[in-house]
């Protein structure tokens, strides 16, 4: 029991190091209320930062995710909705920005395909498996002349 | 029937390879420019030259003119530069700076060293005009035609080749356009 307590301990250490070694830079950007905060927060990080590619607009170091971390800081705290903000983005930045694209007709392959492949594999496992259930059970026929043929070789073999 | 089936994998197969293989030379750096095809967004800055002096959004209609996104700390930016102050000498568009966060003593001294290639310079100290152009670093171009609608963006710097590949002949299009407007 107690080794167990002293492994759970030392997991609880581990993990708390580990997220405090994930640096993100910080911000002294004072918001009007937790509320705005928090959607500031879940903003930023829903958006790409389009210098460096592969982080969002709170993990990036560089001065443009920088500035337009505190754009969508300000504008949240001005009150405007999340699509407004969004918008204001891929006005600039282009659909790139967003790591969740719009449901659009050219983006329909991507929210659709993965179902898609998957409804496919389905059906066409369906349709070998029936296959196979009544093609199995039916017995291999053979016409007279082949049985006749058959019967002669057997009856050399048994000789 | 049944042996068209049995080729319905290789098809696929087949669909999967082209698309990857095309993927492969893409630039995944390059991103498609949202403002093409829009206005040059609404703006009232200092000249960089003359403090006293705003420029407006309004200033860059009437020609063709190439926008040009620089700062003293961008390398790249002093790799072009040659390029752009030898274009001005040939006459062929104006081409307006966006001095683009940075210092205005330290970027006049700069353009009174390396040569000044820039009909005017709008002085773009914290950024915003950039971040209403989406722009993402330095050096950036924009071909602006004659209505102040921005018809192509580049990111990188200007060289020879680029020049008169992609942006010369585009230049040379939308001057003529604007020549059709003048006389119609």
């Amino acid at each position: 029991m107690r080794t167990l307590t002293k492994i759970i301990g030392g997991l609880v250490l581990l993990l708390s190091m580990a997220t405090a070694a994930m640096a993100t830079p910080v911000d002294t950007y004072e918001f009007k209320s937790p509320e705005n905060q928090k959607r500031g927060l879940s903003l930023a990080h829903e958006l790409r930062c389009p210098q460096c590619q592969n982080q969002n607009l709170i993990d990036s170091n560089s001065p443009v995710a920088r500035d337009l971390r505190l754009e969508v800081y300000k504008m949240v705290d001005e009150g405007k909705g999340d699509d407004e903000i969004i918008e204001f983005m891929t006005s600039r930045y282009g659909e790139f920005v967003l790591y969740k694209p719009k449901m659009e007709t050219k983006t329909y392959i991507l929210w659709l395909g993965p179902v898609g492949l998957l409804l496919l594999g389905l059906v066409i496992g369906f349709i070998f498996i029936r296959k196979q259930r009544i093609g199995g059970s039916t017995e291999a026929e053979i016409s007279a002349e082949d049985q006749k043929a058959l019967d002669a070789l057997l009856k050399r073999d048994n000789k | 029937m049944k042996k068209l089936v049995l080729f319905i994998p290789l098809v696929i197969f087949l669909g999967m390879g082209v698309f990857l293989y095309k993927g492969l030379f893409l630039n995944p750096q390059k991103l498609d420019s949202a403002l093409e095809g829009k206005p040059i967004p609404a703006f009232q800055l200092e000249r960089l030259e003359t403090p006293s002096e705003m420029i407006t959004n309004e200033q860059l209609k009437g020609k063709v003119s190439l926008l040009n996104v620089w700062a003293t700390w961008c390398p790249s930016c002093k790799y072009e530069h040659p390029f752009l102050v030898m274009l001005k000498r040939q006459n062929i568009l104006p081409i307006y700076g966006i001095n683009y966060r940075d210092e205005r003593i330290p970027a006049l001294e700069e353009l009174k060293r390396q040569g000044d290639p820039y009909h005017t310079n709008i002085f773009d100290k914290d950024g915003r005009l950039g971040l209403d152009l989406g722009v993402y670093g330095a050096p950036e171009s924009f071909i602006v035609d004659h209505k102040g609608i921005i018809r192509f963006r580049y990111a990188g710097p200007i060289d020879q080749r680029v020049w008169s590949e992609t942006l010369y002949p585009m230049i040379q299009q939308l001057q003529a356009e604007a020549a059709k407007d003048g006389a119609a």
